[in-house]
């Protein structure tokens, strides 16, 4: 018994060094994080609105059936970056006609108020998601995200960080346009 | 030449290694005396000769010569001269070097102050370490050559990263080293036990100064770097949870767990196959931590410049010196007969608790460290492991452990008193309970957690500071006589308090940081005033200054408590040109109370820009500089009992201990 117990540090220690060399790839890049939601269903979640804004609530099935793909935007009143996202989205909506609806991830109904009377509100739906609940079942890895929905309800895109400066705006874009949310704009 | 000189001198390291890995390692088997001892003048050699090498790097950042490809990519003739210096163990190739210096540090070290270890332990002991010494030498010299030139050499360098232009973190990674490294001269005396087939008391005794002394300095390292995140990253937090940050952590929490258990091992001769395996498994964490941060294994923020090829080395390495080491103690270990018995209430049983917590705790965070690269082998999948997890699963495992803690000293060695104990804490539980409530009824609301953590601290801090009062017999015996007392107990007994009530301190910091921790992030415009925490805060403007190697942009905020004036923050938003990154500086009006916290980001947009708004972060952190202090006590803890004479004079006999009547705590 003891003889074997004593051989259990060396197998651990066997199993983690196969699992390095795997990750040696050189191909593998750790930083790349896509969504395990792509071409899935949106995970099922339902949020109440942001208590003091008139924005209606937010649930999965509001997602689908909209005529055009839409796009989803996890903020918080607490992140800065959220903040210069936040006109770029706001010219998304009101330049070309995106419809935006927002998950208010673990903020304060007061905080999030107030900031969006400060900044304006392009959401159609805003979900408050308290708990961060729907943020688990969306895996959200950080504030801001956006997501790119289908109008079957199907997840086809995920941008992680916030949707600001020149490349990051031409890749969101660029994931629209392939969404068939947006018309190619001509050069 | 200066470069020539070094890369000679870390050859010639290299070779005076080799000798030092075979030929005290024969001696010790033939019981050849001198080959044994030969072990004192290579080990020597070989501090002189890395000595040299890192000199030698040294000189040429001091003088900035830009025909070493790691001067020029690493530093600029402008750089303050500080950063000249701390730029040669800023990239890959100098920081190796640094961890090999200190390598053959502790090495000498062993040979210099180890004249009370017998021959064929401390030879034994020099030659694993040799071992390890050939590894990393082997591995510089073949892929990560500090000293390679360059031709033709650039005008000028292109600037170290600004985010470590600060002294904070030009001193961690020296402390984090001699930690990380330090554990491997107690690896080295656990494989040389293995090889010996003999551990007893005495040898815990021998291996305890050197693994506090490791100890310390991780310590010491972990809250350097800490400290240099709250202020400089910009966000006032104090621990990410960020991969490079947890493999620096587990090396303390298992060194922690090592340190307790060698207590057992020393007073008891007990646990002692645990022990071994303890020292190696922190070494082992503490390798794994320099392969993770320099193989590109895992996302995190402060991986150096990744190449497989080193990865592969790095592992080749790990799979040797860790495969290597845990095979010897599958095979040994069962061998080692068990020591002192003791009941289920008592000292041994106690420590045996705070190693398994700790043990669990530290397997907690490696589990989550590797999970995401576990799963993408697995499944294919993708994800990061954040603050949530290792929130909801280590902080809950350390709070019965901190309970332990202040109940722990009181116990005795074999059998306690339960009864007895629990009579004595009585009125400290009581009194936590009391100041708890008064906490709460101050405080008006906060998380359940907050305030179950801060009864636990409290009654850590109460009950480390009865059982030292009980020990100098304060309150029984006149005052002049506790003292004459106080200063009869070894110094290990009162760095255990010590560091015991610095860990009840530095958790009041957690604590108040994290739970009561009030943030407003907002646009402003010069003129406008921002409540928080009872302070208003008036930004001024901002206005743009000139530094030796960057531009600032420089906020001014004029602080005003109830009309009075309290202070000017000026946080600023740093650029420097040839690193063409930037940097935020923080502003910080520290009291024992709390931070207050400025820092300034961007403006967030262009017409932001001309209308002279900006985005402002203002924080206010509870009692956050109690982790430096509770910070400081553990590490002058620590070092207090690393001064205790036990651990220097009177060579301890390698005799059986069998003596029943309790020892005097630790």
């Amino acid at each position: 018994m003891t003889r074997t117990l004593a051989f259990l540090p060396l197998f651990i220690a066997v199993v983690f060094g196969g699992f390095f060399l795997w990750g040696l790839n050189p191909d593998r890049d750790p930083n790349e994080i896509p969504s395990v939601l792509i071409s899935q269903p949106a995970p099922e979640f339902e949020l109440d609105p942001v208590v003091g804004v008139e924005t209606p609530g937010l649930s999965r099935s509001d997602l689908a059936g909209n005529g055009t793909p839409v796009v989803l935007n996890v903020f918080a009143s607490w992140c800065v970056p959220c903040r210069a996202e936040h006109a770029v989205l706001t010219s998304l909506v009101e330049r070309d006609g995106i419809q935006l609806f927002g998950i208010n991830y673990k903020d304060k109904p007061a905080d999030a108020a107030r900031w969006l009377s400060e900044l304006g509100n392009p959401y159609s739906r805003i979900g408050s998601d308290l708990s961060g609940r729907a943020g688990i079942e969306w895996g959200i890895s950080g504030v801001p995200e956006s997501f790119i929905i289908g109008e079957d309800g199907t997840v086809l895109y995920r941008y992680v960080g916030p949707v600001v400066g020149e490349a990051a705006i031409s890749k969101f874009r660029e994931a629209l346009v392939q969404a068939g949310a947006l018309e190619r704009e001509e050069p | 030449m200066t470069p020539e000189i070094g890369h000679f001198a870390l050859a010639l390291a290299f070779a005076l290694a080799l000798i030092q890995s075979v030929l005290p390692l024969m001696g010790a088997n033939r019981g050849m005396l001198l080959w044994m001892q030969s072990a004192r003048a290579t080990s020597i050699g070989q501090l002189v000769l890395v000595g040299i090498a890192f000199g030698a790097l040294m000189k040429s950042f001091i003088v900035s010569d830009f025909t070493v490809i790691n001067v020029a990519s690493n530093s600029h003739s402008l750089k303050p001269m500080l950063y000249k210096i701390a730029g040669t163990w800023g990239s890959h190739e100098g920081s190796l070097l640094l961890w090999v210096l200190i390598l053959t540090l502790f090495g000498a070290g062993v040979s210099l102050f180890g004249a009370n270890i017998p021959e064929t332990l401390k030879a034994r002991t020099l030659a694993v370490q040799a071992w390890i010494s050939t590894g990393f030498l082997s591995f510089m010299l073949l892929t990560s050559n500090p000293f390679d030139r360059v031709f033709p050499p650039p005008a000028d360098g292109n600037d170290l990263n600004p985010l470590l232009q600060d002294v904070g973190l030009a001193l961690h990674p020296p402390f984090l080293y001699l930690g990380y490294v330090g554990f491997s001269i107690v690896f080295s005396f656990a494989v040389a036990a293995l090889l010996e087939g003999r551990i007893d008391a005495a040898w815990a005794r021998w291996v305890r100064p050197w693994t506090l002394a490791a100890w310390v300095f991780l310590t010491a390292g972990i809250v350097l770097g800490s400290w240099w995140a709250y202020y400089e990253l910009g966000w006032g937090g104090w621990w990410f949870w960020d991969p490079v940050e947890n493999v620096s952590f587990m090396p303390w929490l298992l060194g922690t767990a090592l340190l307790h258990s060698a207590i057992v091992t020393e007073k008891r001769d007990a646990f002692k196959s645990w022990t071994i395996l303890l020292a190696i498994l922190t070494f082992s964490l503490s390798l794994l931590g320099t392969f993770v941060v320099r193989s590109g294994l895992l996302t995190s923020v402060h991986a150096f410049a990744v190449d497989p090829e080193r990865g592969l080395y790095i592992l080749f390495l790990l799979a040797l010196s860790i495969g290597g080491s845990l095979a010897l103690y599958a095979w040994r270990a069962p061998m080692m007969e068990a020591g002192g018995l003791f009941k289920p209430i008592s000292r041994e049983a106690g420590l045996l608790v705070n190693n398994l917590i700790l043990g669990t705790a530290t397997g907690t965070v490696l589990f989550g460290t590797l999970y995401p690269l576990f799963l993408e082998a697995v499944t294919g999948d993708k994800i990061s492991v954040g603050a949530p997890f290792f929130n909801a699963t280590f902080v809950p495992m350390m709070l019965p452990l901190v309970l332990l803690m202040g109940m722990g000293p009181f116990l005795s060695w074999k059998r306690a008193d339960l009864a007895g104990v629990l009579q004595r804490v009585r009125f400290i539980a009581l009194a936590s309970i009391v100041v708890t409530l008064v906490i709460w009824y101050i405080q008006e609301g906060g998380p359940l957690l907050a305030y179950i953590s801060i009864l636990l601290a409290v009654w850590l801090l109460f009950a480390t500071l009865r059982e030292w009062a009980m020990r100098i017999r304060l309150f029984d015996v006149s005052f002049t006589d506790a003292m004459r007392r106080a200063r009869n107990l070894p110094r290990a007994s009162h760095g255990m308090t010590m560091a015991h009530a610095g860990l009840a301190l530095a958790m009041f910091g957690f604590i108040g940081s994290s739970a009561w921790k009030t943030e407003e992030v907002v646009f402003v415009a010069p003129g406008t005033t921002i409540e928080i925490a009872g302070f208003d805060v008036m930004f001024e403007g901002v206005e743009r200054v000139r530094g030796p190697n960057y531009f600032a942009d420089r906020g001014t905020l004029k602080v005003t408590r109830k009309g009075q004036a309290v202070t000017t923050l000026f946080p600023e938003r740093r650029y420097y040109p040839i690193a063409e990154s930037s940097t935020t500086e923080s502003a910080i009006r520290s009291t024992l109370a709390g931070d207050l916290y400025a820092s300034i980001a961007e403006p967030a947009s262009e017409d932001a820009e001309l209308s002279g708004a900006w985005t402002l972060r203002i924080l206010y952190e509870p009692l956050v500089n109690f982790i430096w202090i509770g910070s400081a006590l553990l590490m002058l803890g620590g070092g207090l009992s690393l001064t205790d004479r036990r651990l220097r004079v009177g060579a301890p006999k390698r005799a059986r201990t069998t003596s029943a009547t309790p020892t005097p705590a630790e």
